[in-house]
């Protein structure tokens, strides 16, 4: 069948092309990576001082000339010209160069910090001792690789959140979400840890902690050396081991309740900040397939099973046996862990049993049983901690969940699979609050009766994936627990079909058999039947 | 088994397939030669642009019809024998049907210009004429200047998409304002401005006269009524649609400029419905156009015919108009009746409120004696379909709309409200009247 590929413009020249303002910014952007890669590769450079804020400076301008060569000319409103003609925004040419170089800049960031010139002893080299003056300033400390991969990340953020707050100047809601991401990444997960260090002494010492990062994004918030660190800090180290605690038990069912997910995952989230920013022009790239969604849902809960496992065995391991000691012993809190699974699971099937589908039932149950054996092989036995050592558990989590699927595939892979896949296939965060925004909240984007047009624009631009249309087009709100409410499907809808709000909860759904628009006695008949 | 054959898979045709699955086990053939799958028409710009792919148009995966047990098959009819029941294909086949639904669509309408079928003069309707345009304009090289003729909603989709290209494109409208014979006057000017600010040589009260040959049977120019010879490498002729009714001839079913349906969708002929842009009421419903070529309605054709063949008679019969576009950047929302200014009923009277910055405007049609609210146009402020669909058929009036207008807001959150204002410029209107 002769019918057309995607590429619809062999024949022709789409806008495809940059104009003079980008190619130049683009030139300074990569002269600023260039001053990197020199410093990478040990060439001396004599005032480190100079040359880092040269680069820094080069790449962040450099992003905003080319957006304003980008939107400078361009009126208010949708810019997606050509965005399936270029090349790095099609998983062409660019796209592929671009994805390689950032896996390898992870995979290097996370085995072979070395490479970059980090020395445990002695003075840094290479692109980390670049960053030393910064970091000097800042903790007072050289730097390490993640305080080179914080700032270009934070540098990230803020000169792609410009660009996107042009792009999207028409926008509010897109504006002060942007605004938000910015200001999160920049002040909790960049600067407040590094003035924290400052704080810390020989007889005083906070673990690195960026406090809008919940457990279980950050997994080891509640290791052993962490939570050693947080008593013997004192009544502020407490307080910060008790805002852990309450972040995911209390602030977060409030807020997800109130809000839906959104108001982690793309107002204040550090991965969902990048997403947004940097890969703001991979979203359209996600798989918008029933089967992508049918694997989301597998992995990214099996992701939030393990890493409960993986945490209760660990926490566990550093716990007494003796309740003389500390009233919190192994015993209790293995059985405090199975009562409270088992209740939340309770609840979920008997208040919302109906809106689960079959496999997240069987899916429910399973995990269930998996993990109260765990803890009851555990509890009966006492000797083997969950068949496996918690400490094996806990680096096979780091290696695999926590660097390769986050960092290597999540991030590198940006300009392939598109600018979410940590976010919709590995995060437990998001699978906790993607639970709770399905079940449990005000949240929904609401279809406007039957104004769609099935154009498939929501569609295209929903960066988790979400057929957005196959709701719109009948009529049914978007409840999904997966949506992180960036808003986009509703600013690129043509007929201004899509609006996220928080309403009552009766009727959050609200699927019509027959569109409004018709015969009322029609709809009354179909909808009734 | 009863056999449901579909001729043309639009909206129309795709709907009344899906709702007659929903409801039966008949077998049910859906017949297209545009494409081998349902696509959104609407949306075959976003695919010139560069926004979306082809198969992004797909509203639903390629499985699903298989799934559904809704038989495609790509082929042109040519013609029907409704005492047989039998379809004629091109390609010498005959297809027996108990139920037949013609749900065809429409196609430019010409209206016999001197060179209208020279190479490089398009419409943009179907999918090949996309391909086509793919053809004839790629990109500012092959095809630096382009006229199009007619403004309407497919005229100003073809203009921004060969603005995107960078294509040189001049615009010919007939009337004083863009579409004025759909929108009030103010409306109207309002979109002209717009679409000039785009760089599109918008031009008023011009109509074409015939096109030009360049020798090889390609365009070289057009000329205006008034006499003005506009060079040019493509000719868009977007000056409105018509029923594709040309296979009907003979075939005993009774067409005028679309197929004549009842009520109940029915042709003539028995089991014979014609659904969506080819059908034409014998009476026209309400203040509605006998032939209504909106996605909207061809749904609403389809869903309604669906229960009619499985058993359950009702008649089409729509709700409270409505219907969206976006001209450039600026959305469009109307429910209920507001008439142009030229068309306005002698009951009907307008308030019309606009933004300073030329991008948002309203205007409220309603009743000047009982005061009834009967219809609103928004500009650049998106509305609440539910809640005006409401307040229609409870015939709120004028004053009871605009005291409760945010209710009826769908704009994004933190988004601007603009009700206080539009209250007092109708409060200010009505003291000065």
């Amino acid at each position: 069948m002769s019918s057309i590929q995607r590429d619809l413009s062999l024949t022709g020249q789409p806008p495809a092309s940059i104009n003079s303002v980008q190619k130049v910014s683009t030139a300074i952007v990569v002269g600023g990576l260039i001053i990197l890669l020199l410093a990478l590769f040990n060439i001396n450079l004599p005032n480190k001082a100079l040359w880092l804020t040269l680069s820094l400076v080069s790449i962040f301008g450099g992003i905003l000339l080319f957006s304003y060569g980008a939107y400078a000319d361009k009126q208010e409103g949708i810019k997606n010209d050509g965005v399936w003609f270029k090349s790095i925004s099609s998983r062409g040419f660019l796209a592929w160069v671009a994805g390689l170089a950032l896996t390898g800049f992870y995979v290097v960031l996370y085995f072979k910090a070395d490479l970059l010139g980090l020395s445990a002893e002695g003075e840094n080299t290479g692109l980390i001792a670049l960053f030393d003056p910064l970091s000097k300033i800042l903790s007072g400390n050289p730097a390490s690789q993640w305080f080179v991969y914080g700032t270009l990340y934070t540098i990230a953020i803020l000169g792609f959140g410009i660009k996107f707050l042009w792009k999207y100047r028409h926008n509010r809601y897109e504006r002060l979400r942007t605004i938000s991401v910015m200001f999160f990444q920049t002040a909790f997960a960049f600067l407040i840890p590094e003035f924290m260090a400052r704080l810390n002494s020989d007889e005083f010492s906070l673990p690195y902690y960026d406090i809008k990062n919940v457990w279980p994004l950050n997994y080891y918030n509640f290791e052993q050396y962490r939570v050693d660190d947080f008593i013997s800090a004192g009544d502020i180290g407490l307080a910060l081991l008790l805002f852990g605690i309450a972040s995911i038990f209390v602030i977060t069912p409030i807020l997800t309740y109130k809000y839906g997910k959104r108001w982690y995952c793309s107002w204040v989230c550090g991965c969902g900040g990048l997403a947004e920013t940097a890969g703001d022009s991979f979203r359209h790239l996600s798989d918008k397939s029933e089967f992508a969604w049918k694997v989301e849902r597998w992995v990214v809960h099996s992701v939030l099973v393990f890493v409960v496992v993986m945490t209760t065995a660990v926490i566990s391991t550093y716990l007494g046996y003796d309740p003389d000691k500390y009233w919190l012993t192994k015993d209790i809190f293995l059985i405090g862990v199975g009562v409270f699974l088992t209740l939340l699971f309770a609840a979920i099937w008997i208040f919302k049993k109906e809106e689960l589908q079959k496999d997240a039932r069987y899916g429910a149950i399973g995990y269930l049983v998996i993990v109260l054996t765990l803890i009851g092989i555990h509890y009966t036995s006492g000797s083997t901690l969950f068949l496996i050592p918690a400490e094996t558990l806990r680096t096979t989590y780091g290696f695999l969940i926590g660097s390769i699927f986050s960092g290597v595939i999540g991030t590198g892979f940006y300009p392939i699979f598109g600018n979410r896949v940590w976010c919709r296939f590995g995060c437990p965060m998001a699978a906790i609050l993607g639970l709770q925004q399905r079940l449990f909240s005000k949240f929904r984007i609401t279809t406007n009766g039957g104004q769609c047009i099935s154009c498939g624009n929501c569609s295209s631009y929903c960066e988790m994936g979400i057929d957005v249309r196959a709701y719109a087009q009948k009529g049914e709100n978007i409840v999904r627990a997966s949506c992180v409410g960036c808003g986009i499907c509703s600013a690129v809808c043509p007929r201004g079909v899509l609006k996220l709000e928080n309403a009552a909860t009766d009727n959050r759904i609200n699927s019509r058999e027959v569109l409004l628009g018709n015969d009322v006695d029609l709809m009354d008949y179909l909808n009734q039947n | 088994m009863e056999h449901v054959v579909i001729v043309g898979n639009g909206i129309a045709g795709v709907t009344a397939a899906r709702h007659i699955r929903k409801n039966s086990d008949k077998k049910i053939t859906l017949i297209s030669a545009e494409s081998e799958h349902f696509f959104s028409r609407t949306a075959l710009m976003y695919v010139y642009m560069g926004h979306m792919r082809w198969k992004d148009l797909k509203p639903y995966e390629d499985k699903f019809w298989a799934k559904n047990q809704i038989d495609l098959l790509q082929a042109y009819v040519e013609k029907i024998n409704p005492q047989e029941q039998i379809l004629h294909l091109a390609d010498g086949q005959k297809l027996k049907y108990d139920t037949l639904i013609l749900a065809t669509g429409s196609i430019p309408a010409k209206y016999g210009w001197e060179g209208q079928d020279l190479k490089g003069v398009q419409g943009l309707v179907s999918k090949q004429d996309l391909e086509l345009l793919e053809h004839n304009a790629p990109n500012n090289e092959v095809c630096p200047k382009a006229v199009i003729i007619g403004g309407g909603l497919i005229g100003v989709e073809l203009a921004e998409m060969l603005h995107t290209r960078k294509i040189d494109v001049t615009l010919l409208v007939r009337e004083k304002g863009f579409w004025s014979g759909v929108l009030p006057d103010a409306e109207a000017q309002l979109i002209s401005e717009h679409i000039l600010s785009h760089g599109i040589d918008l031009r008023h009260e011009e109509e074409l006269d015939k096109i030009i040959d360049n020798g090889t049977g390609n365009v070289q120019a057009i000329v205006t009524k008034k006499g003005e010879e506009i060079p040019c490498n493509l000719v868009g002729i977007t000056t409105g649609v018509k029923p594709k009714i040309d296979f009907l001839k003979d075939s005993g079913i009774e067409t005028d400029k679309g197929i004549l349906v009842n009520r109940l969708l029915e042709t003539n002929v028995k089991n014979v419905y014609a659904i969506g842009d080819c059908a034409r009421q014998r009476e026209a419903i309400g203040l509605r156009k006998p032939i209504e070529a909106v996605w909207y309605t061809g749904r609403m054709m389809g869903e309604t015919v669906a229960q009619t063949i499985c058993g359950t008679p009702f008649e089409y019969n729509p709700g409270n108009w409505f219907n969206s576009a976006k001209f450039f950047d600026i959305e469009y929302q109307t429910y209920g009746w507001v008439f142009s200014t030229k068309n306005k009923k002698d009951y009907e009277q307008h308030f019309h409120w606009k933004h300073p910055d030329n991008t948002k405007c309203i205007t409220i049609a309603f009743h000047k004696e009982s005061l009834q609210f009967l219809g609103i146009n928004t500009f650049g402020i998106r509305m609440r379909h539910e809640v005006l669909d409401r307040w229609l058929n409870e015939h709120k009036s004028v004053e009871y709309v605009l005291q409760h207008l945010s209710q009826a807001n769908f704009d994004p959150e933190f988004y601007k409200k603009y009700e206080s204002h539009i209250q007092a410029t109708y409060n200010a209107s009505k003291q000065i009247a």
